[in-house]
């Protein structure tokens, strides 16, 4: 005898394009600043181009982050160590590639290490979310930081063959300002398409 | 992966894929490779938390925001709803941005070439959160269709683009919200990326007299349901 599933039915709201016009509601200023200069841990930068099948970088993506703080604590109440979370970091960011660069920067700092399964950890990462004209469904992928040595570690990179794919989620150190900063191009479709996960 | 889903995932069925060739811009911008499926951690079982500090009362009404020389052009309306996870509970204090045209069909964004006029006393943005029973209450203008160059003679069925955040970043949602009885909906790719027509009609309002103020401005109905439910034990597939 089947009992009645109580699996919840499907009956989301189906997703729909950002569209090209979402930053005078989405972007306000300031967004991308994810810390002040008391935050705990080292501050760095973030940035890259969202890439398009041609290889082209948009100039009308919106790339959301969420992360923890350099103690690897999330400012949310499933953390079981919400209340030593740094009250100087706030662990989202939205930014868009609409300038002359094309390009998204973050201000954050460097998240510390997540817990995988009880006795085992992830490495440093960033959830980021790309969002675009074009695309009905948001993509969802991670950055890790290529100067980290726990990646070697991580269960997530660990689970994936291909290292020429897994090298797609790895942001990598430049030298170019006064604060590290880490580049991830995010490759939308085509050589090198980023690995995206299931939503 | 590393341990069983702790809540449910976006439903394949509701949602459009990432290719859906008569809405031309995702040809180039559709991932191909295989998704791979996404850990359940802390990473994303927790999300962003907003609070009542974030939006001010006027956020939530559109047609007193940006008010410089007089009331914005347009039809008023109200549009209201209620923000549930997947078991009909509501989700509280979720953050909702909203965004649209003004009544002539026309975004005050900059790169919007519409040749339709801007409204000087509208700009078409607001926010607002849940309250304890998932509830929100926006008062805006009627959005115009505008045309666009997907296809000959492509115009947009009138619109809201609506942005929640909800328990953890796994709820994340964006979509759109049409109005009921629209012609052009049949026509337009975007509302048509979904193939479930079940799952379609959820994006469009209901006309709700209960929501109307006499005299004053017709209300809407639109309840957002999202993904992040959290699975009990006993539920789990």
């Amino acid at each position: 005898m089947n009992a009645p599933s109580s699996v919840p039915s499907s009956k989301q709201t189906p997703s729909q394009t950002v569209g090209p016009f979402f930053a005078f509601g989405l972007l306000h200023g300031g967004e991308n600043i994810l810390t002040d200069d008391e935050a705990l841990g080292s501050r760095i930068l973030v940035r890259g181009q969202v890439l398009d099948g041609d290889g082209a970088p948009m100039d009308d993506a919106l790339v959301e982050i969420w992360q923890a703080d350099s103690q690897g604590i999330h400012k949310h109440p499933e953390d079981p160590r919400i209340h030593q979370a740094d009250a100087h970091f706030r662990g989202f960011g939205r930014a868009g590639t609409a300038n002359p660069d094309r390009e998204y920067i973050f201000k954050t700092v460097k998240p510390g290490p997540v817990e995988w399964e009880a006795d085992r950890v992830q490495a440093p990462h960033i959830d980021v979310r790309v969002f675009a004209r074009g695309m009905l469904l948001h993509a969802i992928t991670r950055l890790y930081f290529s100067d980290e040595p726990s990646n070697n570690t991580d269960p997530l990179l660990a689970s994936i063959e291909d290292p020429v794919r897994r090298q797609t989620l790895i942001a990598s150190r430049e030298e170019t300002s006064d604060l590290p900063a880490y580049r991830f191009d995010i490759r939308l479709q085509g050589n090198g398409e980023t690995i995206f996960f299931e939503p | 992966m590393n341990r069983q889903p702790v809540v449910t995932t976006m439903d394949r069925r509701s949602h459009p894929p990432y290719l859906h060739e008569p809405y031309r811009s995702t040809i180039k911008r559709a991932p191909q490779r295989r998704l791979i499926p996404l850990p359940q951690t802390l990473s994303e079982l927790t999300g962003p938390v907003f609070g009542y500090d974030d939006v001010r009362e006027l956020d939530s009404d559109l047609t007193r925001n940006a008010v410089v020389n007089g009331e914005p052009l347009g039809e008023r309306i109200l549009v209201v709803g209620r923000v549930l996870d997947e078991n009909d509970r509501p989700v509280r204090q979720a953050l909702i941005e909203i965004w649209q045209t003004n009544s002539t069909g026309r975004y005050i964004h900059q790169a919007d070439q519409h040749p339709a006029p801007l409204d000087p006393n509208f700009t078409g943005a607001g926010r607002c959160l849940t309250n304890d029973n998932g509830e929100y209450r926006f008062v805006t203008i009627r959005p115009g269709a505008y045309p666009w160059r997907n296809h000959e003679n492509a115009w947009r069925p009138a619109h809201i683009h609506f942005s929640v955040f909800g328990t953890n970043f796994l709820s994340r949602l964006v979509t759109q919200m049409y109005f009921p009885g629209d012609p052009l909906l049949p026509l337009d790719p975007i509302y048509n990326g979904t193939a479930d027509e079940k799952a379609r009609q959820r994006l469009i309002s209901h006309y709700a007299h209960d929501v109307t103020v006499p005299q004053w401005a017709l209300g809407f109905r639109f309840d957002i349901v999202l993904a992040g439910t959290r699975i009990t034990p006993h539920e789990r597939p």
